[in-house]
């Protein structure tokens, strides 16, 4: 058994990273993410763990000593916030072309531009869809508790050490501004030096002792080489769409209208599912866990006998689209939702519903 | 007349291309000054002993590809950024060696913030840094550092103050932050010149064995496709244009660290 | 049981620690809890607030457009909070600085002098334990064991010195809350 407490989620970020292993931290101050940074400084982890910490002098320069870190083969990790993770784009490209594990946690809030320090869901789009310059994929998960804020630390180092992929926590100011129960896991040392050689000594840019150089780049100069080296991160993304969809669902079972929502947002629509069944309505909720890969065959299935389904999300749509696709006309589906830093109601969601789904199937 | 193979005998030799530079032929131009260069590191990581434990950072520039042509394990940085990923390296791996090989476009211009931060910390790495006052990868167009009235691609009519600001002496201002252990401007232009840049480019590698903040050596070079000269007359016009803008000589050294910049600088 | 309660007043006066205090001692009694603050650039003098959440069941919502209890602590938070109180719930507030008084029937309307008792016990700063302890009477829903547990698990350590001031705060807010009539 861990230790239960009470903790806000941005601090079991950190505190999650300290415990599983992590190497080092590189971030830059921003709003409503920087207890995570100012938790570590308070901690020292250097001292215990010998987790290396650095307030980098910006965004751009702290996901290029991740960059630099993962290159290495040590679990490394850095967070920010929407603007800053704008920022961050052009080293996620370089990381995923040079194919290297990485764990980024976006405590998403208002935009566009300087919006908001408030709430949003508006970087699906840029989490899922690569985000920076390419083609290319990172894993992303979308915590709804602060528990699933300390699990998906370690379980986000595994996938990208299991992959060789950046693994995005996609987060925002609700969980990473609340405080719930949290347990906290056992400490695990962090790898020692033999231990990543072993693991990753065929890429890893750890001297050349004993083996032929590595090098770590993304730079594929003849045409025939780089499409090569896409069709591979494409085959991997495929394998991973295949393998590592997450997802929850609450009262699907019986369910005639399906929400679809993640995160924070996810959380309201529980509450809404709640509100909904006191009714007598019979509505559930199904959570991707994963956004990226979307939990597509999932909500498939549920189409086929949902009388409607609805993306509730603090986005324009974003993951709506998603959904649409996924459905592919099976049944009707429709979009909830409220922006710049608007959190949407459960019963303000349950009205939407009602009127926009329920509503519309009885008058048909 | 001996035979060719009485004079190849191990007591005869008195030249040998580094272990640590390897056997690809090299894609720069007739002239330029990145290949010497490379030898000097190369012959640095020799005579150290320090290849299997070194990590470059190699530039977006002409110096992209030097993962072919030094052997050990490199990093591929985007444009500016690798005193970054030299920091994320240096701080994780701290027992090792680690260096930046950028020019004065990746150095000078977009990766001014990386750069002076690093410095600015003291980061324990070193850079190498190749100022030809061109962009020549891409084609031969302004750098920050491109002199007065110099013409490129992008200044077809020459640098116009006015217009563009001054060359920028991006060495001088880093020597100014106390991370900075050991700063020195060098050239490959002749023998002489060759000599003393991997004397320097040797105590650079060894400052950061000592630990004591930053060293970075500036090589002042030339380009003679960006500067549209023969090899030759780019020598000439860099030892009579260049060199009085970037004047050679060390700037700082605190490579026997005196009371004072211990204080200043404490070793980690 | 589920108990939804949002604590409002100017930021410094310990809405937010008030509110830790409270979940944390639900977290002491095996509940499930959330915290959830309006954040932002409210400072010390700005408008604070706190949602927080006690239940026997996994929290789902962790933000709401109304509550059980409502504790306010001044005019703006008054006049944003008054008619969000659940029909039947609890409106609980210090009557100091208050120029509008609420005017609901449809709930039950509690005042506590916090300010003036803070000042009486000769440290401002037990305020928000007075105003715990009058909420804690109306509502006994957490054993004040859990209470004196929470208290330690929320405060840092340097603090626990404070704890048996911070107890009789509470005492003297569950002896001092009354039922407040409207005119």
């Amino acid at each position: 058994m861990g230790e239960l407490k009470l903790m806000k989620g941005n601090e079991v970020i950190a505190e999650a990273a300290i415990r599983c292993g992590c190497d080092g931290y590189f971030g830059y101050p921003i709003t409503p993410q920087s207890e995570i940074m100012e938790y570590l400084a308070l901690r020292e982890p250097w001292k215990e763990t010998g987790m290396v910490f650095l307030q980098a002098e910006s965004e751009v320069a702290a996901i290029n000593m991740i960059y630099g870190g993962a290159s290495c083969g040590k679990r490394v990790m850095t967070t920010s916030s929407s603007p800053g993770m704008s920022l961050m784009m052009e080293g996620l490209s370089y990381i995923a072309g040079a194919e290297l594990p990485c764990v980024i946690v976006n405590i998403v809030r208002g935009g566009p531009g300087l919006g908001t320090i408030q709430p949003s869901q508006a970087d699906y789009n840029q989490a899922t869809k690569g985000g920076g310059h390419g083609d290319y994929q990172s894993i992303v998960l979308a915590p709804a508790t602060v528990q699933e804020m300390y699990d998906f630390v370690e379980l986000s180092f595994d996938l990208a050490f299991k992959y060789r992929i950046p693994a995005i926590i996609l987060s925002d100011g609700v969980i990473g501004q609340m405080m719930e129960k949290v347990t906290l896991g056992e400490f695990k040392p962090r790898w020692t030096a033999e231990q990543i050689e072993q693991m990753s000594g065929s890429w890893a840019t750890t001297g050349m002792k004993g083996r032929k150089m590595n090098v770590t780049t993304s730079l594929r100069l003849q045409s025939e080489d780089l499409e090569k080296h896409n069709n591979n991160l494409q085959a991997k993304y495929r394998t991973i769409e295949k393998e590592e969809v997450r997802f929850d669902e609450y009262m699907t079972d019986d369910a005639e209208y399906i929400l679809v929502a993640y995160g924070s947002s996810a959380r309201i629509c529980h509450k809404t599912v709640e509100l909904a069944r006191e009714k007598g309505l019979k509505v559930g909720l199904l959570r991707p866990i994963t956004v990226w890969p979307y939990p597509t065959k999932r909500l498939q299935e549920l189409a086929q006998k949902a009388k409607g389904m609805m993306a509730v999300e603090m986005s324009a749509g974003q993951m709506f689209i998603d959904l649409k696709l996924a459905v592919n006309g099976k049944t009707p589906v429709e979009y909830y939702g409220r922006m710049g830093g608007m959190v949407p109601s459960p019963s303000e969601v349950l009205g939407a519903l009602e009127k926009q789904l329920i509503g519309g199937a009885n008058n048909e | 007349m001996s035979n060719i193979n009485d004079i190849i005998k191990p007591e005869n030799l008195v030249y040998k291309k580094a272990d640590a530079l390897s056997d690809n032929i090299m894609h720069y131009c007739p002239g330029c000054s990145h290949g010497t260069v490379h030898k000097l590191i190369a012959e640095t990581l020799d005579e150290l002993g320090i290849q299997d434990k070194t990590i470059g950072v190699s530039p977006v520039g002409c110096g992209v590809f030097a993962y072919n042509y030094i052997n050990c394990d490199w990093q591929q940085a985007a444009h500016g950024r690798a005193p970054a990923l030299a920091t994320g390296t240096k701080r994780l791996m701290p027992d090792h060696y680690v260096f930046t090989y950028q020019g004065d476009g990746d150095l000078a211009s977009i990766g001014t913030s990386e750069i002076m931060h690093a410095v600015n910390r003291g980061e324990n790495i070193t850079v190498i840094f190749i100022n030809n006052g061109i962009y020549g990868m891409t084609g031969g167009q302004m750098a920050p550092t491109t002199l007065v009235g110099m013409e490129t691609s992008s200044s077809p009519y020459g640098r116009d103050i006015s217009i563009h600001g001054y060359p920028i002496k991006i060495t001088e201002i880093l020597a100014q932050l106390p991370g900075a252990a050991y700063v020195t401007r060098q050239s490959v232009h002749n023998a002489t010149a060759v000599r003393k840049a991997k004397k320097a480019v040797k105590k650079a590698f060894e400052v950061q064995g000592k630990a004591i903040g930053t060293s970075i050596v500036e090589i002042v070079s030339t380009c003679s496709s960006g500067w549209k000269m023969t090899p030759t007359g780019a020598n000439e016009w860099m030892t009579e244009n260049m060199f009085p803008n970037y004047p050679l000589g060390d700037i700082v050294d605190k490579s026997k660290p005196k009371q004072e910049d211990l204080e200043q600088f404490p070793l980690k | 049981m589920t108990e939804e309660i949002i604590i409002a007043g100017f930021g410094g006066q310990g809405v937010l620690s008030m509110g830790k205090i409270l979940a944390y001692s639900g977290v002491m009694q095996n509940q499930e809890v959330s915290w959830m603050p309006a954040y932002g650039p409210e400072m010390r003098g700005g408008t604070a607030n706190v949602t927080v959440i006690l239940s026997d069941e996994k929290v789902s919502s962790p933000i709401l457009h109304e509550y059980d209890t409502a504790i306010v602590l001044n005019q703006q938070s008054m006049n944003k909070f008054e008619k969000a109180v659940k029909p039947g719930g609890i409106l609980l507030f210090d009557p100091n600085g208050i120029t509008t008084p609420p005017t609901r029937t449809d709930i039950n309307i509690y005042k506590i002098e916090g300010t003036a008792e803070a000042a009486n016990m000769g440290n401002p700063k037990t305020f928000n334990m007075i105003i715990l302890g009058a909420y804690l009477k109306l509502k006994p829903i957490i054993k004040m064991e859990n209470v004196e547990k929470g208290l330690q698990n929320s405060l840092p350590e340097r603090h626990h010195k404070l704890i048996p001031l911070n107890l009789k705060a509470i005492d003297m807010g569950m002896e001092k809350v009354e039922k407040f009539s409207l005119q």
